[in-house]
Formats: structure tokens, sequence, C-alpha cells
């Protein structure tokens, strides 16, 4: 774990791994909820948390520095659930690339016990972390120009759902029609940092006109 | 009629309703947003007796004009520009009575590039997450005012000390600014981090409030690859590939995958959103983390 200073108030603590980056963000809103840590904002992403609003970040990266992290906590509340429909653009595609059916894409996905990692993007993005290693799938070179609100997609190691129609380059599997982000609701997001995640598929999974092995 | 209300009638060319935008939300993607020139919008609602969070009116070089459904007063300040009322030239920078009505007219910037409108009582629209900034990168809050618009004011509360003169200070000509070195500045070649202080870059016409881009030698990595998305803050450095530094103002995105190569002091940032395109640009290294100014 190392800390680097961001100006004069603000840290940017770097880790290894997405899991060590969750164990920290736990640690952090801990250390937060109990009084120990002032800090205006806490913004997890793949191997880092930035906090940002110290009074005293020196102090802090001195302290982080001898920190040993506990393990991820188990979640505190129950998995948020997604309804998908199996149904994107790109359902093919990422079959061919796992080497699987489109139905066993579906399957495997919804089989997967998410948790998001970080939020960015846009309001309410929450990058999804939860899926074998094997399954990370590239980038589309060039992105849509027009993807629609409510689309999964995959893209690297992370799940993904967009929040409102915007461009973006995931490979997209499926639809929900869960709204992810409403500022009039309270909580705003559906998903934020550290929330379990299910996807439940909306039957029927998909048949035709894709090739299905039994 | 007597509703407090603002109807515009010229927009300009981007005027938006700005306060001190909603920062802890970045965990979710939410930018800060928020005045750019925080110092002059905080001025402008105490010269209308209003409280330093209310939300004002931010225009972009050529200003606006406005007709109020009731008697207010207003301030207009940050970047100079001629005021007038019913076409009767008014004071900048100076609390104005502008009668039910009346059309006030907020003019071309004469330097700078934003200036602020203050109204008693404040622009009253619905806030989103406890602000009621527009953000040009989420799109939360109200959008860009267009002609016919109709704002709703809040009523003056009559609790803030209304002032009669206060010092602005005048857009650069230059902009010096102080930076803390990092978090990626080992991402940059040494030859980079000395072109980065000692060459000039100019402000480029395409800076906008998510980002203030500039024009000039362009900095060398010392890594290639790709750096995993990671929060951002405000006033951070940012090179994209074509080597061009962007810091980021208050409508940036919340996590990023460029390099940062340093920190712009947050005493520096109001003069950045008054540099107009062409500006000079000199960052200047300030030692250690511990720094305190």
């Amino acid at each position: 774990m190392r800390a680097l200073p961001v100006g004069d108030r603000a840290l940017l603590v770097e880790v290894s791994s997405d899991e060590e980056a969750q164990a920290l963000h736990a640690e952090l809103l801990r250390r937060r909820a109990a009084g120990s840590l002032r800090v205006r904002e806490i913004v997890p992403a793949a191997r880092t948390v930035l906090l940002d609003g110290l009074d005293e970040p020196g102090r802090l990266a001195a302290q982080l520095s001898d920190a040993r992290l506990p393990p991820v906590p188990p979640p505190a509340k129950d998995a948020v659930e997604i309804p998908v429909r199996y149904d994107g653009p790109d359902l093919a595609d990422v079959a061919e690339r796992w080497g699987v059916s489109p139905r066993e894409v579906a399957r495997i996905h919804a089989a997967a016990a998410f948790r998001v990692a970080f939020c960015g993007f846009a309001p309410g993005f929450g990058y999804l972390t939860g899926l074998p290693a094997r399954y990370a799938v590239p980038r589309h070179a060039t992105p849509r120009t027009a993807v629609p609100a409510g689309s999964v997609g995959l893209a690297g190691p992370y799940t993904g759902v967009y929040p409102r129609s915007s461009p973006g380059g995931w490979r997209l599997i499926g639809t929900t029609d869960a709204v992810l982000w409403d500022h009039t609701r309270e909580p705003a997001a559906l998903l934020s940092p550290g929330t379990p995640v299910r996807f439940v598929p909306v039957d029927p999974l998909p048949v035709a006109p894709f090739p299905v092995d039994s | 009629m007597t509703d407090r209300a603002l109807v515009v009638v010229r927009p300009g060319a981007l005027t938006t309703v700005q306060d001190r935008g909603r920062p802890g939300h970045a965990h979710l993607g939410v930018p800060r947003s928020g005045a750019l020139d925080a110092p002059a919008a905080a001025l402008m609602n105490r010269l209308v007796g209003n409280p330093p969070g209310a939300a004002v009116l931010e225009t972009t070089l050529d200003g606006c004009d406005l007709r109020p459904r009731s008697a207010v007063t207003v301030a207009v300040g940050g970047a100079p520009c001629p005021v007038s009322v019913n076409g009767r030239p008014a004071p900048w920078g100076a609390p104005v009575h502008v009668p039910a009505g009346a059309l006030l007219s907020v003019g071309k910037a004469v330097s700078g590039v934003r200036t602020y409108v203050a109204v008693s009582g404040g622009v009253a629209v619905d806030p989103v997450l406890g602000s009621r900034s527009t953000d040009l990168l989420s799109g939360l809050g109200p959008p860009p005012l267009t002609a016919g618009t109709v704002l709703p004011l809040g009523r003056p509360d009559g609790t803030h000390a209304r002032v009669d003169v206060v010092p602005q200070p005048s857009p650069p000509t230059e902009l010096v600014l102080r930076v803390t070195p990092g978090p990626r500045d080992d991402w940059f070649t040494a030859a980079a981090l000395r072109t980065f202080t000692t060459r000039t870059y100019r402000v480029s016409a395409s800076s906008n409030r998510i980002g203030l881009r500039t024009e000039g030698p362009a900095l060398e990595r010392a890594v290639d690859g790709e750096l995993p998305s990671e929060g951002m803050v405000l006033g951070a450095i940012q090179v994209p590939p074509d080597g061009r530094p962007v810091i980021f103002l208050a409508d940036h995105p919340t996590t990023g995958g460029y390099p940062v190569i340093a920190v712009v002091h947050p005493k520096d940032l109001p003069a950045t959103a008054q540099a107009t395109p062409g500006t000079p640009v000199h960052f200047t290294f300030v030692s250690g983390r511990n720094d305190r100014f």
C-alpha cells in the first residue's frame, strides 16, 4: 500500500488488486463512520482509493503505510437484484470469445455474485466485479455513438449497466428495465461502491436465432 | 405581476445556474460542479445580501439579458462588462436596483470570460443532490438557459448584510499556476517535467467548464501503457495522449485514466476561470506535500 500526495488536501492510496482496493475502501468507510477519519470524498477506483478534503494528508499517509488491511467484510445488505433480458447485440460475439453458447453466457453471468467495485463515467454507473478473470473481454475498438439506457455490458473484468443513453464501447449482452439513477429518489443511485449485485434473467433465456447447445 | 421570477430574454453563448456545487458524491460518479470563479460568485451574493451559497448565473464571454417580474437587487461581477437597466448604464460590481419588468442587460466581457449575476433571493430552481448547479458533464441540474426560460427566485431573508463595494481581481493577462507534483509525475520523463515548468503554454479555445485545455509543447511519457482509472481532484492536471496538459475544472469527471502530472493550488483556480483563449500559462512547482499558503 502506497499513499501518494495529490495537491495539499488529498491522498491517492494505491494497492495491488481489485480485492485490496475494495478492502481498503471498506476500512476507510469504517473509520469515517467511527469518527476517526475526517474527509469530504472517498472515491474508490480499480487499484486506488482517493481521499479528498483532508486536513492533514501527511499524517494519514504515515498511518496508512503501517496499516494492515482487514479482509473485505461480508456485504452489510442483501444483493440488489437486476432483472435482465440477455438479448444484447454483442451476446453472440461474447459467446464466441468465451467459447460457449449465448444461452451459457446468460447462465454464467446470472450465476455470478457481483459487487460494485467503484462508480464513474456517469452518475450511477457502477463497475461490477465478480466474473472469473477468464471471461474478461476487450472494449470495442470504436465505441458506439449511442448505447441505450439499461444496456448491460462487459469491458475488461467489469460488468456495467448504462444509467442513461450515452456513447460507449462496452460489449452489450443484455437489457434491464431497472432504473440505475433517479435524482428524485433517495438514494439516487441504485448501485454504490460495495453494493452486492445479482443479475436475474427474465424468462425466457435467448433461443433462436442464436445456436443453442443442449 | 408580483411573482418572484426572472425571464431570460437573451441567454448569451452559455449561461448556467451555479452555486457551490455538489461535493461529496464523487464516489457515485457525480462531478462537484459549481461556479468556476467561486470568489466572484460569493462576492456578488454579498453585494445583494444573499448567503454565499445562493445560486447565481454564470455567463460566458457575451453576457445575457434578463427581465425580473418583480423589483430585485442585482450585482454583476467577475469578468468586467457593461451593465444597463432599460438602456441606462448601471454600475458593474455594485448593487443595482432593477424595477419589475425592466430589462437588465449584461454585456460582452471586456476582459475575462465568466460574468456572475447575483439576484436578491437567489435563483430558486429545484436543487439536485443539494445543489442548483448546472453540470455540463453529467447533465445534472437545470439545463443551460434559453430565451424564454423563467427562473424562480427565492425570497431575500434579510439576515445577510449587503455591502456597497468589494475589491475584485482583474482577469489574468497571464496565468502563473502554483502546482504540486504528482501523483503520477513519475509517468513522465525528466525532460518532460522540465518542459512543463519552464516552457509557456497557452489557453486553448476548446476549454470549457470541464477542463482548461492548453496548447504548447507535448509532454513525453516515461511509462507506456494504461493507467487503471483513478479518482480525480479539482485542479488535477491530466496529460492525455496528445501530451498537452488539461486542468480539471468544476465539471471534471470523477475518475480518469490519464496520468496526473501535478495539481494546481486551489487559490490559483479562480483565475483559470477568467483566462481567455491565448492567455500564456506558466506552471511552477511548489515543494513537498506539507506546504501551506
